[in-house]
């Protein structure tokens, strides 16, 4: 390989990754991970971001020691060793956080500790960082943090809007309207999280539509004249699922032999 | 092909009951409580209609909205939309925000009914889940009660905070403060008499709810052994319209008749805890959303067990 040709392929792989963060594989409204920060700090926009920023940061960081020594830790003791890099970073984060933003410290509270068992966190070490370079895994990191803080965000921006009546602390509803409480209480997560989750889905379907109508039928239905019902549609739907979990299956054991044999 | 012959699967015996008679039925049991919640509010009464209508209405037309926009048959003409709008109207205190009613409706009938798949399909009770939506959303809106042009706490608040007990005879009739629709005891009786009547709801649920609730007062309330206060607790707040009305919703209540029993039960040691222990005055509501959930475990261990069933160990073991 040629200069030239890394550089290119690097770019590529770093889009590649923030795209597959950010939006492809988001990991609060795609791949519902970490759900108990994200249901829990988020009763503001403020403390949304400041969540999803603290996690970016160990996220990023924690990928890259553990992509470096990805060779040297012994497969079976790499949770505790994961474990041992992220809490490092987490407890200089809240050092950091302590030192230099109290306020915001203060509000996250014990959250800021249990970033260490964040799923995301461990779930990108064990399933990306431990297993790709370096370069990689950096972006790996920094486009599933920034999904985060997306994801974080929007949730806070808009409970803060109907549950308390402002955004940043600045009152903007009229004082006619008053705000629904209990948007900004437990419940309310919940249901601010399950629209987003549906708007995000139907977005995404809407760009899939085209293909799917493309596909053919499977002879599911051999009636089926020219227009294809709902039910057809899933059914189309769930036979490609099942193939892709064949292959991912067949992947995981191809993957596991050679592990075996290396 | 003569009918007898025909085939088909079950049910076999079929009834003439309706879905749409059996909420009529409902309305016209709250008839009587709702004229005198309209009744009672004095000045306020033209609001307290115009609330009530708009309610109804407006979970009417989030059915409409819903289903026609999910391209789904529109079932309003059932009626359950219309009886979960009164349901939750009676609910309100007379002086209510027509707007936040609305917002109240748009909950009930979208995300408790609609989401998880409509009438039949709905896990809580579509009118409780809003009044409880609302009651943690504006809890200053949903607890002020105006009577006789005056606000006040409720007879039920009275008796938690200082243990006097109202005068008992106007707890009866209704001459109190309190939601449109609960404050009148003798007119939810009467739809009462006329539902159990009709055998539109069964008396277990509510039975089982009011004696096991009874028991409860009189062993762990402020005041123990102590009928007046019982009355007081029995007459107070939303247990009526609970027991009779809301607890007795063919979805969200067990089929079995033992199941029936224990969710009574469950429901009057609940209200007990909530009422007696709670930092609320009133407990009803949460109490049966909380019990609701628990229905479909009630039913599987209720379930009656066949004629002539054994035990399948053996099988277990061959495996």
């Amino acid at each position: 390989m040629s200069n030239g040709e890394v550089k290119v392929s690097k770019l590529a792989t770093a889009k590649e990754r923030l795209f597959n963060g950010i939006i492809k594989e988001n990991p609060t409204l795609v791949m519902m991970l970490g759900m108990c920060p994200t249901l829990a700090v988020t009763t503001s926009c403020m403390n949304g971001i400041g969540m999803g920023l603290t996690s970016t940061v160990v996220l990023a960081l924690s990928n890259v020691f553990v992509s470096l020594l990805r060779n040297i830790i012994p497969s079976k003791v790499r949770m505790p060793a994961f474990i041992v890099i992220v809490a490092s970073f987490v407890t200089m984060v809240q050092f950091l956080l302590e030192a230099y933003l109290p306020s915001l410290n203060e509000s996250l509270g014990i959250y800021i500790p249990l970033i260490v068992v964040n799923c995301i966190i461990l779930g990108r070490a064990e399933s990306y960082a431990s297993k790709n370079p370096i370069w990689s895994s950096f972006f790996d990191g920094l486009g599933m943090g920034i999904g985060f803080t997306v994801g974080l965000g929007l949730l806070g921006a808009v409970r803060e809007i109907i549950g308390a009546g402002q955004i940043f602390g600045i009152d903007i509803l009229p004082d006619a309207l008053e705000p629904i409480t209990i948007i900004g209480l437990a419940p309310g997560a919940f249901f601010v999280l399950a629209c987003l989750v549906a708007i995000q889905n139907k977005i995404k379907l809407r760009s899939g539509k085209k293909v799917k109508e493309e596909a053919s039928c499977n002879g599911n239905c051999a009636s089926c004249g020219s227009t294809c019902t709902d039910d057809a549609m899933l059914k189309t739907n769930a036979n490609e699922d099942k193939e892709k979990a064949k292959k991912l299956i067949k992947m995981d054991k191809k993957e596991a032999t050679e592990k075996e044999e290396a | 092909m003569s009918d007898l012959l025909k085939v088909s699967s079950n049910p076999h015996v079929r009834d003439k009951n309706t879905t749409s008679s059996i909420m009529l039925d409902v309305i016209i049991a709250l008839i009587p409580a709702t004229i005198f919640g309209i009744y009672n509010a004095g000045d306020n009464a033209l609001y307290t209609i115009a609330l009530i209508l708009v309610t109804v209405g407006s979970c009417v037309l989030f059915e409409f909205i819903y289903q026609k926009g999910m391209k789904q048959k529109v079932t309003i003409s059932d009626m359950s939309a219309a009886v979960t709008g009164l349901l939750l109207a009676l609910n309100l205190p007379s002086t209510f925000p027509i707007w936040m009613a609305v917002i109240g409706a748009a909950f009930a009938i979208i995300v408790v009914k609609q989401v998880f798949g409509g009438l039949g399909q709905n896990f809580m009770n579509p009118a409780l889940g809003a009044r409880c939506f609302l009651f943690l959303s504006f809890s200053s809106y949903m607890t002020n009660f105006v009577y006789d042009g005056v606000s006040g706490a409720t007879p039920l608040y009275i008796l938690k905070t200082t243990g006097e007990v109202d005068s008992l005879r106007d707890m009866f009739i209704g001459n109190i403060s309190g939601t449109i629709g609960e404050t009148s005891v003798i007119a939810l009786l009467i739809g009462a008499v006329y539902l159990l009547a009709k055998k539109v709801i069964d008396f277990r649920i509510p039975l089982a709810y009011l004696a096991t609730f009874s028991i409860f007062i009189l062993i762990f309330g402020e005041k123990q052994l102590d009928f007046e206060y019982l009355l007081a607790h029995l007459c107070g707040g939303g247990l009526m319209l609970g027991a009779f009305y809301m607890a007795t919703d063919y979805v969200t209540s067990p089929i079995t008749p033992w199941g029936r029993v224990v969710f009574g039960v469950l429901l009057g040691i609940l209200t007990g805890i909530f009422r007696v222990f709670g930092a609320n005055a009133e407990g009803v509501s949460f109490a049966i959303i909380f019990s609701n959930l628990l229905v479909p475990q009630i039913e599987k261990i209720t379930r009656p067990r066949p004629f002539g069933y054994v035990h399948m160990k053996k099988k277990k073991e061959g495996k």
